[in-house]
Parts: structure tokens; sequence; C-alpha cells
């Protein structure tokens, strides 16, 4: 890494811990929770879309169901914890396996099988169905109902009073999200992605594993994600099978992580913050244009205007206007 | 180092590998020749497991390899380059050639020492920062061997790596293929080029319609009238006959 990337980088994390301090700490007397929900929102999102970033956008395997990972984690946590009386802490490492195991067996299934490209998009948005209408039919998720984590504001039992502490979680989710990235550009393992991602054959002609790799980042993926669903459980005690396999949270990852830039290790990051800057501003654009009663279908024109334009000026990302080439 | 007995793949209906036989000695350069069509891609990709054959044998280094996928075969010494190219597009050469010479070690500063060390041998030495979709023809089919190189490999299958060069190139590519040679390396080489398969191999194999028709020294091969008539349509032999009597 560049001198100046590295000084950057610091910067960037400095900013980061002392930004509750600037804008709703201790500092000044009036809290500003708005401002602490909506960087956890950023970060979280950016976590994710990394998560995503990693099968999706080193390795190539454009995936439209990767929630199913997130609602593992959150369904296997939640489960762990609210039937079985685990400590939170305990159940999201079992979690994080769980979504790394989902990961590797829909990997198994759906590569075994030769699906590439947009035919293992398409497979992996069915299984993230399947789980959904799972979620709703068996009496261990408790079905539609959704399950209810009994609020207990205790550090010890993964809830915490203050919002600060699930902002800095989310930070350091960030922070080990971008950590797994750049050891992608500089591994073997990493060079491997990318070699499959460019070109399947010449990448089995020089001896790699082609189904093994795949596997592997699918699992690792959905690890990643599976970590975050169990984050989120904890943060609104509540889950229910279209919040936890929702195809909108898919897309959400897919969109931070191409608007940013796929296949670079800060795109996830741009990508989560323009795309929440953009939907904050344009949900108040109904309060600067006067005389409009509902601005809500316009706010959605004007921020699917905005995604449109960046996608097709910048099919690479907005990461492309920093550089060059990755 | 490489017998093949009696290899068949069928597309379909087409056979387009049709009880192929052949050796490869160790440490020498084998030509495989004939015209488009003839099936030689084919018998590559079969030979290195990218299809499953329809029936025969193929065995390296004295063990049956038959329908072992590429990878392995690859961890194992035999690997092919593409005739139609298959860059990594969007990786500079250096991690082009690096992501074969990761096959060896998972050491990232040894892989880049190494993918330097076989980019300069097929003269790319110049070019390792840009980006694999930048090359020209001439520098794709260089990228293609150094990827090869890059895993050190035993055995070297080059598909026309010099089709669509100019003289010059034509001439640079040989002798670095001929160094390849020199360093230890077994080649078994499809060209459609007849002056660089007259002046690398010692021994030539010619394919037509998924069948070995004659093999022997470069210069005995040429004359065959099944040969010239395989290349030049049927007539061709007794008229080019008929010229040099
Ligand atoms: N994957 C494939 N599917 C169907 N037919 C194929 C395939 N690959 C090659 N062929 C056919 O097999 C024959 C041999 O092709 P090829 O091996 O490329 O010949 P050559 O390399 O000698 O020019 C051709 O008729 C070609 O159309
Ligand atoms: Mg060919």
């Amino acid at each position: 890494m560049a001198p100046r990337t590295k000084l950057w980088c610091a910067a960037g994390l400095l900013l980061a811990i002392i930004y509750p301090l600037l804008f709703g700490g201790p500092v000044l007397v009036t809290r500003s929770n708005y401002a602490i929900n909506i960087a956890f929102l950023i970060l979280f999102a950016a976590f994710l879309g990394q998560a995503w970033n990693i099968a999706g956008g080193f390795a190539g395997q454009t995936s439209f169901g990767h929630v199913v990972f997130f609602g593992t984690g959150a369904y296997v946590s939640t489960i762990l914890h609210v039937t079985h009386g685990w400590n939170p802490w305990l159940a999201w490492p079992v979690a994080i396996a769980a979504g790394g195991l989902v990961g590797a067996l829909i990997g198994v299934l759906s590569f075994r099988a030769g699906l590439r490209g947009s035919y293992f998009a398409l497979i992996t948005l069915a299984f993230a169905e399947v789980f959904r209408i799972l979620a709703n039919s068996i009496p261990q998720t408790r079905g539609g109902l959704g399950m209810l984590i009994k609020a207990d504001q205790r550090p010890e039992n993964f809830q915490f009073r203050d919002p600060l502490w699930f902002y800095y979680l989310a930070l350091a989710l960030c922070v080990v999200g971008l950590l797994v990235a750049w050891w992608l550009t500089r591994s073997r393992f990493g060079a491997r992605l990318a070699a499959i991602r460019d070109n399947e054959d010449a990448a089995k002609a020089l001896g790699i594993d082609v189904f093994r790799e795949k596997v592997r980042v699918l699992a690792l993926s959905g690890a990643m994600c599976a970590a975050g669903g169990t984050v989120y459980a904890q943060k609104y005690l509540f889950i229910d099978p279209s919040i936890a396999f929702g195809v909108d949270k898919s897309v959400e990852m897919l969109l931070v992580a191409m608007i940013g830039g796929a296949g670079t290790i800060f795109g996830p990051l741009i990508g989560a913050g323009v795309l929440h800057l953009v939907g904050e501003l344009t949900r108040d654009l109904g309060n600067v244009i006067p005389g409009i009663k509902n601005a809500q279908p316009l706010a959605l024109i004007v921020y699917g205007l905005i995604l449109v334009a960046i996608v097709g000026y910048l099919p690479n990302g907005l990461t492309s206007l920093f550089r060059r080439r990755r | 180092m490489l017998e093949v007995r009696d290899l068949a793949k069928t597309f379909g209906g087409l056979k387009a590998i049709d009880g192929a036989s052949l050796d490869v000695a160790e440490g020498s350069i084998v030509g495989l020749i004939g015209p488009n069509g003839a099936g030689k891609t084919t018998l590559f990709a079969t030979i290195a497991g990218f299809h499953k054959p329809d029936g025969g044998r193929v065995r390296f280094q004295g063990q049956d390899i038959t329908g072992l996928p590429p990878h392995l075969l690859c961890e194992r010494g035999m690997v092919r380059t593409f005739q139609i190219t298959q860059p990594f597009a969007r990786l500079s050469v250096i991690e082009n050639v690096m992501v074969g010479a990761y096959l060896r070690t998972a050491d990232r500063a040894e892989a880049e020492a190494r993918a330097a060390d076989v980019a300069r041998r097929v003269g790319l030495g110049d070019r390792l920062q840009a980006p694999a979709g930048d090359l020209t023809v001439a520098g794709r089919k260089r990228l293609e061997l150094a990827r090869a190189l890059a895993t050190t490999p035993k055995l070297l299958l080059l598909d026309e790596v010099m089709a669509g060069l100019n003289p010059t190139e034509i001439t640079a590519i040989v002798d670095i293929v001929r160094a390849i040679r020199d360093s230890g390396v077994t080649i078994l080489l499809i060209e459609h080029v007849m002056q660089a398969v007259m002046s690398l191999a010692e021994h030539v194999y010619v394919l037509n319609d998924g069948r070995i028709i004659a093999d022997g020294a470069p210069q005995a091969i040429a004359t065959l009238p099944n040969v010239v008539e395989a290349y030049l349509g049927r007539g061709a032999a007794a008229r080019m006959g008929g010229a040099h009597a």
C-alpha cells in the first residue's frame, strides 16, 4: 500500500473513532442519536456489502440471494439465545459458522451443477426464497410471527443501552471486512479468485481447483454475512422471515458494492456512504420543494435516477473516479 | 513422457478425435500439424483434461492420467496454452504470470520474483505492469507462454503460439521455445506455421479428421502424398508430384 493510502486510512479510522464525540458524545450536551444511527447504518451496510464483494466482486460470483447468509446468522443466534438460553456472545460464533456452512453447501450444490454467471445469481435468489418460506413455516423459527428477543440491556447480554456501542461494533466489523479485502489483494487465495473471475478455463489450466476455491470464497462470504445477521438481531431485538431473508437486503448488498466499485477494497464503504446519503437527502425533498403533498414517490424517483446515473456513467463504480485501474 | 493411445472424443455426432495415438519422448520437441478443423485443439484439450475422452488412454510419466481434471494434471507438470488467448484481462502482466507461479509457492514475494523472471525469459520484461487486456496479439501469445511456464511444467502443450504473428515475431518465439526446451521442458507443439515446425520439431505427427495419418521427421513428412492432400485437397499430391518430377 502506498504511504499516502496508509495515511488516508489512518485518518479515516481516527475520524470514525472520534465521530461520536463530535456529533453526540459527551462533548456536546445534546446527544444526536440520529447522527450515530445513520453512521451505524452506513458502516453496517458497508460491512454486508463487503461480504457480498468478497464473493461477487473479488471472485466474480455475482449473487442475488446473499441475504440467505445474513438470515441464517440472525436466526441461528436468535434461536440459540431465545429458545435454548444461550448467551448471544456465545451464539455469535456458532451463527457465523452456520453462515459459512450454508455458503459452502450452496456453493457445492450450484458449482457442482456447473452454474455460472446469471444462472448462479438466480439460484442464490432461489435459495434465499426457500429459506424465507422455510422460516415462515417451521415451528423452530415461530413462523411468520417472527422472534422477539427480550430486552435486557447489558453488554454481557450483547445489548447496549447506548447506540454508540453498536456503532463501534459496526466500525469493528467494517475494519475486519476491509482487512479481508486487503488480504485478498495480497494473497495467493485472492490471486486465484481474480483469475477465476476473469477466466475460469485459464485458471483451471494453471492448476487452480476452481470448484474448491469458489466454494471456499462463498463460505467466507457467507460467514461474514452471518456475523452481520446476529448483530442486526441483537440491535433491533426482532427478526421475522421477510426481514431475515427478504430480497431487498440482497439487493442492497449488491448495490452498495456495485455503486462503490465491485472488486475494490473501499468500494462497499463508499457505496454505502453514497447510497445512504442520497437516500437521506431525497427523503427530505418534500420539505425543500413546497406544495408537494406526498414527496415519497418523487424521492424514490430521484433516488433511482441518481443510481442509474452512477451505474450508467461509472460502470466500475465510484472508486474508478479516484483510480484509473485496479 | 507422454503416451496417447486410441484417444477418441465425440461432440454430438461429430468424431472430433477418432482413435489418435502419439508419443512424446522426454526432452524433445514434437510437432502436431494438420488442416483447420482436424481436431488438434480438441486433442490437446482432451489430453489436458478439459474434455472427458470417449475412449482410449493417456499416460504421463508412466502413470495413467486419463480423465484427470486439468488442475491435477497441471500440478503433475503438464500444462497447456490456448490457441485463442485467454488472459486474465483485468490483471496486469505480472499478476497474470503470478497466478501460474502460485502453483508452487504460497509466498507472494517468491511468486512475484519467479513471475518476473519467467516474463523476462519470454520477452515481456518491459511490460510487467501493463494491463493484460492491452497487449497486442504477439504480447498475448507470450503471456500464454509465460503463465504456463510459471507453473514449472515438465511437459508444455503449445497450441499455435505463432499463429497471427509476423515473421520477426515468429523468429523471436522460435528462439524462446527452443530455450525453454533446452532448460529441460518437453514440448508438444501444435503449429500452422510450417517453417516453425520444421525448424523446431524433431518428430511430427499429422492429424486429419481426428486421425493421425502420418508421422516422422519433419522433412520426410512434408512430401508425403497423403499429408499434402490433407492440406491442399484431393489431387494436389498428384499435381505437385508431376511438377516436381
Ligand atoms: N466444444 C465443441 N463442441 C462441438 N464441436 C467442437 C467443439 N470443439 C471443437 N469442435 C469441432 O471439432 C472439430 C475439431 O476442432 P479443433 O479441435 O478446434 O480443430 P483444429 O484445432 O485442428 O483446428 C471441428 O469440426 C470443431 O468444429
Ligand atoms: Mg486449433
